[in-house]
């Protein structure tokens, strides 16, 4: 049996490398669409855990409404990252600098 | 859980603006661009009625439908009322901006409906998951706002910082939220009280889970380490975008907090005040120093509102019925004074220059004296000088504070105030003792520049006589 402590473990992992990988990515703005997406799923995986342990269905209501969330939040963020594009010719985070001070 | 038809009464408010942005929305398809206006008109007297629909619902005792994730009450109620009349006002400043900028879109009105509807949800949540699908509305909404001018290099880079921090806001929260959940087993704010009132702090999920949900909410309000999003998105944004979100957001945020750490977690207050107490003097430290460096009015206004937030905190932190009407009455100022002050620069903006720097400001007097006056009471209002009612909210929180015997913050709050109040005073300087560059008479629609004189005298007259929405909020508070 694989304990709770596990799942949620997972979950931690997760989500610092969603964190990580949006704090140190200098590259690409697609790759931090993809650590927010991934965020969300660990913090999926924990609710499913916790869910499954307390017996209690509340948590995996919740996950579906997470998993709602996040295909309208990808949706939006990619539409944005096309304006972007189309004003920029570019996705290069570290070019994203006008805006200082 | 039982459908009861009797549950739908108590949100008839939502139902209402979520038909009225449908409407809306099909209504717009059918419109050629001159006849955009019937858009505007549509909305504006849709949010009208909304007032009506909402106070008629409203009752003295609180209601929880939906089997306890929903909950309207006398803070909801006020609150509610405060952001339609914001919204109002900001679609009324912001209309001949849009036209002339080629922005007088249907998409405008119906992206800001489905954020006001975000918001209610926000301000009636009794459940992490209600909170977190209004908190989710509202920005969806906003993040589509910020990039609302397509061609806009500033506005499309402003919008993919916004999204990608709110992305990490959201995904904090509900990190933080899983963790209470799995602490408690319940969602529901009323269970979740009762839970923590038994088990305490001795849960080290728990303390996970506050932290999260505390660094979500910082995020959102802006406080001082997570406030890197906000100059840039006042800055970048299109400048009504700039006035509606600086303003009617600022409500749902203070009610998120308060639905959040009060309603669903005071029996950890000591824990969250800790905290609380740190994010207030750092936003009110960086905010107020950080702004003195400005040279653009927008990005000004923004470190300013962070200032701000410190404050809004200072109140909620408290933990008290006078902190929260305090914070409350706090909040709607602010909102109603930055509402005002972007409203004046969406005034001077025409079309191909925006009125953003501060030398824009200068001798303003000579071009129009009256509204150099409407500018110079917001600035008071934002500064706290008596006797606009700047001074009043301020005086307020830091009673509620003094109040807890945590006087020295607020004398920290009262230092960084004062520092504060030298760029707000810089602004009064440049408009009347300064030459002006060019000499053009101020123009503007009728409509706007009666709003503008309504919102400036407003100031001057709720500072002379603020008993009346205090009591609002007292009264909204204790019921």
């Amino acid at each position: 049996m694989i304990a709770l402590s596990d799942y949620l473990m997972l979950g931690a992992i997760l989500f610092s490398l969603s964190i990580a990988g949006i704090f140190l990515n200098r590259k690409n703005i697609i790759i931090i669409l993809m650590c927010v997406e991934l965020m969300l799923l660990a913090v999926n995986m924990n609710f499913i855990a916790f869910s499954r342990f307390l017996d209690d269905s509340a948590g995996q209501v919740f996950v579906f409404f997470i998993l709602t969330v996040a295909a309208a939040e990808a949706a939006i963020g990619l539409a944005i990252l096309i304006v972007v594009f189309r004003n920029r010719r570019t996705i290069n985070v570290a070019d994203l600098d006008t805006l200082k001070g | 859980m039982q459908f009861e038809a009797s549950n739908l009464i108590p949100v008839a408010p939502e139902l209402y603006i979520l038909g009225l942005a449908c409407l809306v929305l099909v209504i717009d398809l059918f419109l050629d661009d001159e006849q955009r206006i019937f858009t505007y008109a549509l909305t504006q007297v849709g949010l009208i009625f909304a007032i009506f629909i909402t106070l008629s619902v409203g009752q003295t005792e609180a209601q929880i439908v939906f089997d306890g994730s929903y909950i309207r009450d006398g803070m909801s109620d006020v609150l509610k009322v405060s952001i339609y009349v914001i919204t109002i006002g900001a679609f009324l400043y912001s209309k001949e901006y849009l036209v002339e900028h080629g922005l007088f879109k249907g998409e405008y009105y119906v992206l800001g409906l489905f954020a006001v509807l975000g918001m209610m949800v926000m301000v009636s949540a009794q459940s992490f998951l209600t909170a977190y699908l209004g908190l989710e509305l509202l920005s969806l909404s906003l993040y589509a706002l910020v990039a609302f001018d397509r061609d806009s290099k500033a506005g499309s880079e402003a919008a993919m910082k916004y999204f990608v921090l709110g992305a990490i806001a959201s995904g904090m929260l509900l990190y933080g939220i899983s963790m209470i959940y799995g602490a408690t087993g319940a969602l529901n704010f009323t269970t979740v009280t009762i839970a923590l009132t038994e088990t305490g702090m001795e849960d080290i999920v728990l303390v996970f889970g506050l932290v999260f949900v505390v660094i979500g909410l910082a995020f959102k309000l802006g406080a001082v380490p997570f406030h890197m999003w906000i100059p840039d998105v006042y800055h970048g944004a299109p400048t009504p975008v700039a006035q509606f979100l600086g303003a009617a957001p600022k409500i749902a945020a203070f009610a998120l907090a308060m639905r959040l750490l009060v309603d669903g977690m005071m029996p950890l207050h000591s824990d969250w005040q800790q905290m609380l107490i740190i994010l207030a003097i750092l936003s009110m430290a960086l905010g107020n120093v950080v702004a003195i460096a400005q040279t653009n009015i927008k990005r000004m206004l923004a470190y300013s509102t962070i200032a701000h937030v410190g404050f809004i905190m200072m109140g909620i932190l408290a933990g008290t019925p006078e902190g929260y009407s305090a914070s409350m009455f706090y909040t709607i100022i602010y909102a109603v004074t930055s509402l005002g002050a972007f409203g004046i620069i969406i005034l001077l903006s025409k079309k191909g220059f925006e009125a953003e720097n501060l030398d824009d400001y200068k001798g303003l007097h000579e071009r129009s004296p009256w509204f150099a006056a409407m500018m110079m009471l917001f600035m008071f209002s934002m500064a706290g000088v008596p006797p606009t009612v700047g001074f009043w909210a301020k005086l307020f929180v830091l009673d509620a504070v003094v109040g807890v015997e945590l006087t020295w913050l607020a004398l920290v709050g009262v230092f960084f105030s004062i520092i504060g109040a030298f760029y707000y005073i810089r602004i009064i300087k440049l408009m009347y003792f300064d030459k002006a560059d060019n000499t053009l008479p101020v123009v503007g629609n009728l409509d706007t520049r009666i709003a503008l004189s309504v919102n400036g005298v407003l100031m001057l007259a709720l500072g002379l006589f603020p008993a009346a929405l205090l009591t609002i909020c007292v009264r909204a508070i204790g019921g």
